[in-house]
């Protein structure tokens, strides 16, 4: 079955992207199969200037997930150009580059360094900081900066693919799609962690150091489903599906619900081959409950009983 | 081909070792071998059993204990969910496996060798020992609270010098400082090579006793993973100039001087 799927302009050979800040910058897993694989990649976050990232520790273990509180370290935008990106496979696999910044003028600066590079197929902006200016309450929560910020991205990504990606920590996800679709965004990705925590009775501490953290895993993909689901009803641009996908059949829920793709998490945990074979027993699946073709089945959910 | 995979393969066998407190603390699982080109003593896997499906969603770090015959073998000290449930495997159970993973220990077959095992950091040696070119040059010393008989330790004593010391009381544990101290000071003066694997305030003791003797030592941090490939940067420490690194990729073996317990 034909499995390439494009939407805002990306081609993408299947509809598997890896999720930012699981999947390192990809080269951590070319030993366990071919990149080339992957409909998408999405690096781990980039900000502008390199960042340490929070204290130890930043994990922990929770019934069909876990919680992370990494605190987007990375090397720097500027890094992953020069070193990383050049030994990317990015003519066969998009590459998206995964935007962490605390303001509208950083997230447009971040965007303006990736402008220009060929091997950037995409910008995916994560609105989740702590907006320091406006009161601790992240971006991600707010509609007006969601707008603010992806209008900034877009301005500055030199016609590139700009995807934002939502947090499910809101009352109502469908306000903030629309937000992030009228500031110009090509396509929205969701959902992002959910804000979690985890106690140590006998040592009567928190789990993470950073005391509360983002849940991913098995446990979120009902909360990401029903997100996508509004969301897809609310907004006319793509939704890219991302919570809890551990399996083909979790794939084509979301694309069911009418997500155009899928990004894998936490599932690159359960084995680090996980996400190359996806794209073929997703194809298998189709054949098997007799889905016409890829186009066909996405959106296709039935609503009456 | 590339120098790591991961592979499912079959359990072989699982065998309690010795008897602590806890009944079937100690075990042992020997699994089909996983089609590697090699691997270095020090070196590590991540296993994930097949039967856990969704709900414990990392797989578990060991050491790679031994290798012989068709067959991997890791020596595992229950702890929590993860290895309770691993010391339920049976023969012909199937488990997802990737490695080998990580740096391994220095070899220097000419060297006198210390290796300084602390409980269950006694793993790794046994794989050390046995690939070791030159064993009369070996001295394994073993700090432990849990009887003798839960550690390879006496299939270890056959092959080099071993010395071992119980910890039952506040005195015993510093006696076992004290001879820390003594050990290291000796093989610094011998120009010899220092190894060591176990509790992090065991691994703080070789620490300071080799920064002391003015001699390089080797740890292998036992940091929580999430995925053992360097991606999640959950298992991060700081090196010796401050920065974080993975302790997966980076380690898990590193120079003394060269990190922050
Ligand atoms: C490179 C490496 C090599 C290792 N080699 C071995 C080995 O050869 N044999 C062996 O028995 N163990 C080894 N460990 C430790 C082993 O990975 C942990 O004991 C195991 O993951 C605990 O899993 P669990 O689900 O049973 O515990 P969890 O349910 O995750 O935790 C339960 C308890 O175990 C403690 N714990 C969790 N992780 C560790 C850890 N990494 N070290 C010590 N205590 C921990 C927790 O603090 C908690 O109290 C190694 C760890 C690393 C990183
Ligand atoms: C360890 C870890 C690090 C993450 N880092 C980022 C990040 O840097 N940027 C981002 O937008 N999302 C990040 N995420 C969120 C994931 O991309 C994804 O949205 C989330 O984990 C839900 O998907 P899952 O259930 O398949 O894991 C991270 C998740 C994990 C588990
Ligand atoms: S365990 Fe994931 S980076 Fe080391």
């Amino acid at each position: 079955m034909d499995m390439q799927t494009s939407f805002g302009g990306l081609t993408l050979k299947n509809p598997v992207m890896t999720a930012s800040g699981t999947f390192g910058f990809g080269l951590e897993f070319a030993p366990y199969g071919d990149l080339k694989r992957l409909g998408g990649l999405v690096a781990k976050g980039l900000s502008l200037k390199p960042r340490e990232g929070n204290p130890m520790p930043r994990l922990a273990e929770t019934p069909c997930g876990m919680l992370n509180a990494i605190g987007i370290q990375n090397p720097g935008v500027e890094h992953f150009v020069r070193t990383v990106l050049p030994s990317l496979p990015w003519k066969d696999v998009a590459v998206v580059a995964n935007l962490y910044a605390c303001d509208a003028e950083e997230f447009g600066e971040l965007a303006g360094v990736l402008a220009g590079e060929e091997g950037i197929a995409a910008l995916e902006v994560n609105v989740s900081c702590p907006n320091v200016k406006e009161g601790g309450i992240a971006f991600g929560q707010d509609p007006k900066q969601i707008g603010r910020v992806t209008e900034a991205v877009k301005r500055n990504a030199g016609g590139k693919h700009v995807m934002v990606k939502l947090s499910p920590n809101v009352t109502d996800i469908t306000v903030c799609a629309r937000a992030a679709a009228e500031g110009g965004a090509d396509s929205l990705s969701l959902i992002n962690t959910l804000s979690g925590m985890a106690v140590d009775i006998r040592r009567r501490r928190p789990r993470l150091a950073n005391v509360i953290g983002g849940l991913s895993g098995p446990a979120i993909k009902p909360v990401a489903l029903r997100c996508v689901h509004q969301v897809v009803q609310s907004v006319d641009i793509p939704v890219v599906g991302i919570g809890g996908i551990a399996s083909a059949e979790d794939a084509l829920e979301f694309l069911l619900v009418g997500a155009h793709a899928v990004q894998v998490g936490t599932a690159n945990f359960l084995r680090p081959d996980f996400s190359f074979g996806l794209a073929d027993d997703m194809a298998a699946l189709l054949e098997e409950i007799g889905a016409e073709s890829l186009e066909a089945f996405r959106g296709s959910l039935q609503m009456e009983f | 081909m590339s120098l790591r995979n991961c592979r499912n393969v079959k359990v072989l066998d699982v065998v309690p070792v010795g008897q602590s407190k806890r009944p079937g603390e100690f075990f042992e699982i020997k699994l089909e071998y996983p089609d590697w080109d090699g691997w270095k003593p020090g070196q590590f896997v991540m296993i994930r059993p097949v039967s856990w499906d969704l709900e414990i969603v990392w797989g578990r770090p060991f050491s790679i204990s031994s290798v012989g015959d068709g067959s991997l073998t890791l020596f595992i000290q229950k702890v929590g969910r993860g290895t309770s449930r691993l010391a339920q495997l049976k023969p012909g159970d199937e488990v997802a496996i990737w490695g080998p993973l990580g740096n391994g220990f220095a070899v220097e077959p000419e060297r006198p060798t210390l290796l300084l095992a602390g409980g269950i950091g006694i793993a790794p040696f046994r794989g050390y020992v046995e690939n070791h070119a030159g064993p009369e040059n070996l001295k394994l010393f073993l700090a432990h609270r849990v009887p003798l008989e839960c550690y390879p330790y006496d299939s270890l004593s056959r092959t080099v010098e071993c010395e071992s010391m119980m910890e039952r009381t506040p005195e015993d544990l510093q006696r076992i400082i004290a001879r820390l101290h003594e050990l290291v000071a000796e093989y610094a003066e011998r120009d010899g090579l220092i190894l060591c694997c176990g509790p992090t305030p065991f691994m703080r003791t070789v620490q300071s006793a080799a920064a002391e003797a003015g001699t390089r030592a080797q740890l292998s941090l036992e940091n929580r993973m999430g995925c053992g490939v360097g991606a999640c940067l959950g298992c991060v420490t700081k090196d010796g100039s401050g920065h974080n690194v993975q302790v997966c990729t980076r380690g898990p073996v590193f120079w003394s001087d060269n990190v922050e317990l």
